[in-house]
């Protein structure tokens, strides 16, 4: 039914005229990158009645394409900052800026998104689809948090304008969550009404040197002591680039919150914080997240504070435990390594039976379609997620391997 | 389909004689949910005792496809805990147990029956609380909370409900339990838990509610301001948010609420000269920097004109300033026969403006407006006293809601910020969404409720819905 990447290529090429970039990616899969909501609707349309597979793309620095695509949409030509408002604290963006631009382009307005995405050179609509958050999500939120709106263009072709551009808002059903974190199963996210904050006057950040099990404890004592870090990670030693497993905490907020906050932690730790400055502090940061790309598989794994212990067990025995960065406070860690599909497999497995969920947030293709970014759902659910595809993908062309089934 | 003797018996039989409502007396205490607009006698009311039987109702109902409309505590305001005569109404106030809470993992699983404020006496003990607080939360229920994305006061600072809500069990209107979301808060799979939250009782029904709990701050420090004009006091607010202060919680009362108030047993000593006061709420690690932060916002508020800035000095001061704002929409309901509590959000720059065009559509209207509001976030309650029995007056009443609610879409804004569409908002939806979007939320909903039973009517105005065609697999009649 699918057309040769020729055919494809040509009639991308004639439908959307100036408004897409159209090329072929290195895989010689025909590209396009849309400039306008409208031409990335029509591409849709003619997708679904053509039944082209269609793999959606970002700057893909996080994943590369579905294997065996017609199509790669990416949204790399829906780039602009569309509005930015300083005094309502709110932000409309396309999907395809920079997440780096982006917070740049913040800064200038003295604003900031309080997500600190893993990887590097990501778009804003990969970090939305996708929901992957970083350290911040323990004191600040995950993505979805700070995701007030979003337009969506479903397999279908239809443009979905979900949510708006205020803090609180229950006007209909929240389609804004489905989008998010749905890794563009129910179509492309094209803009984003973010939320902003000010600038924090206080940005602090301290580590503590342990081994695995005083770092776990130390993140426990810190909860339990009923303080909220802006960031409390647990982290393996290549996770933070320090000879030995590493507690970091990140203390944001008005300068004497922060000062008292650090007392706290301090007092509720065993053994030496050690500050970093400005300068180490924000390289120790973007290293933690341009680690997880290191290798090729990262996984994110949900687990209860008191369960971070066992969960690390786990991994250290169906995987390794190399590259982690755990956040109990925000209950996930991220694993980042490299491993067959059938290890992955039996570690999810196992999680799953002690109700850790696992998501393959990223890996080659291959591994994708083979274990399913979410695996086996809980029963129900795989049904209720099966009918919600059909409605917003009902010829089935949108290439987005959510469980091992497909 | 009709409501039966025989579904009704089989009912009986789920839930026993006593748990069944007919009577009209009976059932005309269910028949609002404070929408002044709105009162509508359903044709039974059934109270399930435990969580196995609300399943047994639901497949009653399923099997004889009878319509039904979920209920908490009946304060919604949006006229969605609602039935019609061929509708049933199921009310969970029954099931009213706090399973567990575990206080390492910072976690509660409560029923969905159990009410917003009984959660956090519950919490305390362990120096733990749930962030968010409705103004009725000595009455209203997490189920209708998790139901409305409910909001409250401290929800500037820690989010509204859907921030909270980790793990839902729901049964859906065929009868069958699902539990979406997981306890560590990963959503496992696309985010149904979110997307369920706000459903307003069309997706099916909450029976277990697993939700995060947060540390009590360690200090706590609450500000009175009054100004001399609304305006000025809508513009301290944007000024205080945009300077980078996160206040735990920024209120707005104007002076028609003070006085009402004031002249109440929730007396809090509010200045009744002013034309407004803002009630901001700072916490923080420990005492000094609680100290700071109040300090820079009360710097601020003098700056934008504030004219005396109060703070209470100890914790029955500060209870006394929350019970005023609270209570205050009980305390307005003594203005006149009825109360239409209105609920619509802008973006806090447009405060100021939205808040002096409603004053004027409410002259025009020749209404008393009293504006009692989460102000930190753009949320706003005008409120409108009328007299239902004066002819003319529920007219009026609404031709000036929906001017307001232009006025608040046209700054930005949107037409509910926590009491939910349900039936009150139905005819505005479509000045905020276009036919594919209202199409989108159609579509979703027929996925958990293919045949729409579960509180139908509400929220999506199906008429103004594009045709999706999705083919979803109903479950007719499913296991009785
Ligand atoms: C004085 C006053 C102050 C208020 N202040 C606030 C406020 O500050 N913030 C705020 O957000 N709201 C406020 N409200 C509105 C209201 O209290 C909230 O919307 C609350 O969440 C409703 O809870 P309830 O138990 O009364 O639900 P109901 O009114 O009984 O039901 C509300 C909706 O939820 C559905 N529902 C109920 N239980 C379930 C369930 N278990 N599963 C699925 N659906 C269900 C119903 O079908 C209905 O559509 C206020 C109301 C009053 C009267």
């Amino acid at each position: 039914m699918a057309g040769t990447s020729l055919t494809v290529l040509r009639r991308v090429r004639a439908m959307v005229g100036p408004d897409a970039a159209v090329d072929t990616d290195t895989a010689g899969t025909p590209r396009v990158a849309p400039r306008t909501e409208e031409a990335c609707a029509l591409i849709l349309q003619t997708a679904a009645s053509e039944g082209w597979r269609v793999s959606l793309a970002g700057a893909q620095t996080w994943v590369t394409p579905e294997a065996g695509a017609d199509l790669v949409l990416s949204t790399t030509g829906l780039s602009r900052v569309v509005s930015v408002a300083p005094g309502d604290l709110v932000a409309t963006v396309e999907a395809g800026v920079r997440w780096d631009d982006l917070r740049r382009e913040l800064a200038d307005a003295g604003a900031w998104v309080a997500v600190d995405p893993p990887g590097v050179g990501r778009t804003a609509g990969s970090v939305v689809a996708t929901g992957t958050a970083g350290p911040l999500r323990s004191g600040l939120g995950g993505v979805r948090e700070q995701i007030l709106g979003l337009t969506l263009i479903t397999g279908e072709g239809r443009v979905v304008r979900a949510g708006g551009r205020v803090v609180k808002n229950v006007a209909g059903f929240d389609l804004t969550k489905l989008a998010s974190g749905s890794f563009g199963a129910f179509g492309v996210i094209t803009t984003i009404h973010l939320r902003l904050r000010a600038v924090p006057r206080a940005d602090r950040t301290f580590v503590l040197s342990a081994d695995r099990d005083q770092a776990v404890q130390a993140a426990l004592a810190v909860l339990d002591a009923g303080l909220l870090p802006a960031a409390l990670e647990v982290l393996s030693p290549s996770a933070a680039r320090r000879p030995s497993w590493t507690l970091a905490v990140r203390l944001v907020g008005n300068a004497e919150a922060v000062e008292a906050l650090g007392r706290a932690v301090a007092g509720a730790v065993t053994g030496p914080l050690e500050e970093l400055s400005v300068e180490p502090a924000r390289e120790f940061w973007t290293g933690l997240a341009a680690g997880c790309t290191a290798g090729p598989v990262t996984l994110r794994v949900g687990v209860l504070a008191a369960a971070l212990d066992d969960a690390l067990d786990l991994l250290a025995h169906h995987l390794d435990d190399t590259w982690v960065a755990a956040s109990p406070g925000a209950g996930a860690l991220r694993w980042n390594g490299t491993a067959v599909v059938d290890r992955l497999r039996l570690f999810r497995h196992a999680a799953a039976q002690r109700e850790l969920p696992v998501t393959l947030e990223r890996g080659p293709a291959d591994v994708r379609g083979r274990m399913g970014i979410f695996g086996a759902y809980r029963e129900g659910v795989g049904l209720l997620v099966g009918n919600l595809r059909q409605s917003f993908d009902p010829a089935g062309i949108l290439a987005v391997p959510l469980s091992a089934a497909e | 389909m009709a409501l039966t003797t025989q579904a009704l018996d089989a009912i009986t039989a789920v839930v026993g004689p006593r748990w069944v409502r007919l009577a009209p007396a009976q059932l005309d205490v269910y028949a609002s949910d404070g929408l002044p607009t709105r009162f509508s006698r359903p044709g039974a009311v059934v109270l399930p005792g435990s969580r196995e039987e609300l399943i047994g109702v639901v497949r009653v109902l399923a099997h004889h496809e009878i319509p039904f409309v979920p209920r908490g505590a009946g304060t919604g305001l949006s006229g969605g805990g609602v039935g019609d005569a061929d509708e049933i109404v199921l009310v969970c106030t029954r099931l009213n147990r706090i399973l567990a809470i575990d206080a390492p993992n910072r976690r509660a699983v409560v029923e969905p029956g159990v009410v917003n404020v009984r959660l956090s006496e519950a919490a305390r003990p362990y120096g733990l609380h749930y962030a968010p607080d409705p103004s009725s939360q000595s009455a209203c229920t997490i189920g209708g909370n998790v139901a409305e994305n409910a909001g409250g006061p401290h929800c500037l600072k820690y989010g509204t409900t859907t921030s909270h809500v980790l793990e839902l069990e729901v049964v859906l209107p065929d009868g069958r339990p699902v539990t979406l979301g997981s306890a560590c808060g990963e959503p496992w799979g696309p985010d149904l838990v979110g997307l369920f939250v706000g459903s307003e009782g069309m997706f099916g029904i909450a029976t277990r509610i697993t939700v995060r709990l947060l540390p009590l701050p360690r200090a706590v420090r609450t500000l009175l301001a009054d100004f001399s004009s609304i305006r000025a006091a809508g513009e301290a607010v944007s000024a205080i948010i945009a300077a980078g202060f996160v206040p735990a919680a920024l209120e707005m009362m104007d002076r028609n609420c003070i006085r009402v108030v004031e002249a109440s047993i929730y007396a809090a000593g509010y200045p009744v000269h002013a034309a407004a006061v803002l009630i901001v709420e700072v916490d923080g690690p420990d005492e000094d920097a609680v100290a700071a932060e109040s300090a820079g916002i009360e710097q601020l508020v003098r700056a934008r004109g504030a004219g005396s800035v109060r703070v209470a000095v100890d914790e029955a001061e500060r209870a006394r300033l929350w019970q005023g704002r609270k209570k205050a929409f009980g305390a307005l309901g003594r203005l006149n026969a009825d109360l239409l509590v209105q609920d619509a959000v802008v973006p806090r720059s447009a405060l100021p403006d939205v808040l002096e065009r409603i004053g004027t559509i409410a002259a025009e209207h020749g209404l008393e407006v009293s504006n009692v509001f989460h102000a930190g976030d753009g949320n706003l309650h005008p409120n409108l006293t009328f007299d239902r029995r004066q002819p003319g007056d529920l007219a009026r009443v609404e031709r000036a809601s929906e001017a307001i609610m232009r006025v608040c879409i046209d700054a930005g804004g949107t037409i509910t910020g926590e009491h939910g569409v349900g039936s009150d908002k139905l005819r505005y939806m479509s000045l905020v969404f276009d036919a594919d979007t209202l199409g989108a939320m159609r579509a979703v909903r027929r996925v958990f409720d293919p045949l729409e039973r579960a509180n139908p009517g509400k929220v999506v105005p199906v008429h103004q819905c594009s045709e999706w065609r999705g083919q979803w697999r109903a479950r007719r009649g499913a296991a009785a």
